[in-house]
């Protein structure tokens, strides 16, 4: 029976691991991504997530650079995204070690090529990611790194997507992140219900209670980033909690 | 032991990640690109991210369908991962109908929706061996692997099943005839059990 996944997020600015706060990136917590992977425990880890957060497209060649050097020591599936706006750089990336790519803005501004990089390197290869924020009493759907509001409702917003080609949800909240109250389960869970396609939950974790909400309100696997660099063992720490939980996930 | 391993290389694949892993358990990974060193290896391997119809159409414009073929019938080890795996069926139904390399008697079809599963099957599940083979020693029977497929193998010889596993239905996760495996899963990327699965053929 297929297990749920447990997810570590490096969130990349430039050369850097940063924290993440409300999707702004201050503190850097690590210099070298590919030693935080080392730092992550990484025998509990079922997957790793790589974001590029810059806000400058020129970072492309340098995050496909850490991605090449990540993966080098790291027998684990990874995804990556950020900056992916042509089939050529997607290439690249599966070519350095990556085994999905994740979009979010494309599905705004170019779902065409989130089509063709679907039909490309198949739907099991291409992430959706949803940034959700609530304003004005209403939840919808921000893309260009939460700077533009979509108007979009969170399910419509997945269903569209997949039918453009994803193959899985990457789900985060705004609201959340950084913020280490928990999951948007509301939201979470309206999208689990709404799609057919595995979802990761991301943004908020603070407890490991949290993975579990998580799962709980459907998801299929949860991720965390901030609050594996802070604590020691942290992975493991957290699998062992899931484990305990009666959840199924990988054994350790 | 033979350590030089040689991965097929017709852009559809994550090389890197099988190159670094193969080096990882002391081997030697060299990456083909011209069709005429295919026979100078005595093992390789068929990787694969991607839509069965733009692969086989990448293998036919690189001039590689002839010397697979003869490396497959001249008795060494080849493996296929993933995508390679479903590339050594006879045919495939993923957007559209086209023929694979035919190494197996067996056809690629969609895996079935059923209730309570998540389409694709994207993550790490169980991998039950349904026969013994020197690639699964020291591998514990029902280790996890990862998958992300959404593709399956349906096997006509069931001799040929050499491992299923369990999304919805049960579905066949590796095949093995003499000296051509196909696995659907990837083990570059599973951890200890996938890289002794990779020492293995590169001891086998």
């Amino acid at each position: 029976m297929l297990k749920k996944r447990l997810i570590a997020v490096l969130i990349v600015n430039g050369k850097y691991v940063v924290q993440s706060v409300k999707f702004k990136h201050t503190n850097a917590i690590h210099y070298d991504a590919a030693e935080a992977i080392e730092c992550f425990n990484k025998w509990s880890i079922d997957e790793i997530i790589i974001l590029n957060v810059s806000r400058t497209e020129e970072t492309r060649m340098e995050f496909s650079k850490t991605i090449e050097n990540i993966c080098k020591k790291c027998f684990l599936p990874v995804a990556v995204g950020g900056w992916i706006t042509d089939i050529n750089y997607s290439r690249e990336l599966f070519y350095k070690g990556a085994d999905k790519l994740i979009l979010n803005t494309a599905f705004h501004t170019n779902p065409a090529l989130c089509e063709s990089l679907a039909s490309k390197f198949g739907t099991q290869s291409i992430t959706a990611s949803i940034d959700v924020k609530k304003e004005n009493k209403r939840t919808t759907v921000w893309v260009n790194r939460g700077r533009i509001n979509t108007e979009y409702h969170p399910s419509d917003w997945a269903k569209r997507a997949v039918e453009l080609g994803a193959g899985e949800i990457f789900f985060n909240s705004i609201d959340h992140d950084g913020a280490r109250k928990g999951y948007n389960l509301v939201t979470l869970n309206d999208i689990c219900s709404s799609v057919n396609v595995p979802v990761i939950a991301f943004g908020g974790v603070f407890n490991w209670s949290h993975l579990s909400e998580g799962i709980r309100e459907g998801a299929d696997a949860v991720a965390l980033a901030n609050q594996l660099h802070y604590t020691e063992h942290s992975a493991r720490r957290a699998k062992k909690f899931l484990i305990n939980e009666g959840l199924n996930v990988r054994s350790i | 032991m033979i350590k030089d391993i040689g991965i097929i290389d017709y852009d559809m694949g994550n090389i890197s990640s099988l190159s670094n892993a193969i080096i990882e358990v002391g081997g030697k990974p060299s990456i083909i690109n011209d069709p005429t060193s295919v026979a100078g290896f005595s093992k390789i391997i068929l990787p694969g991210v991607g839509a069965f119809k733009d692969a086989i159409s990448n293998l036919k414009s690189k001039q590689f369908i002839s010397v697979l073929n003869d490396f497959a019938s001249s008795g060494k080890q080849i493996l296929g991962i993933c995508l390679g795996m479903q590339l050594m069926c006879k045919t495939s139904s993923e957007n559209g109908y086209f023929d694979g390399l035919g190494w197996f008697d067996a056809e690629v079809n969609k895996l079935p929706k059923t209730s309570n599963i998540k389409l694709p099957h994207i993550g790490w599940n169980e991998v039950n061996f349904s026969k013994q083979n020197a690639l699964l020693e020291t591998i514990k029977d029902k280790s996890d692997f990862y998958f992300v497929h959404g593709y399956h193998v349906e096997c006509k010889n069931y001799e040929d099943i050499l491992s299923t596993s369990s999304h919805g239905i049960n579905f066949v996760s590796a095949i093995q005839n003499k000296n051509i495996t196909g696995v659907q899963f990837h083990p570059e990327k599973s951890q200890s059990a996938g890289l002794s699965l990779i020492k293995n053929f590169l001891e086998s």
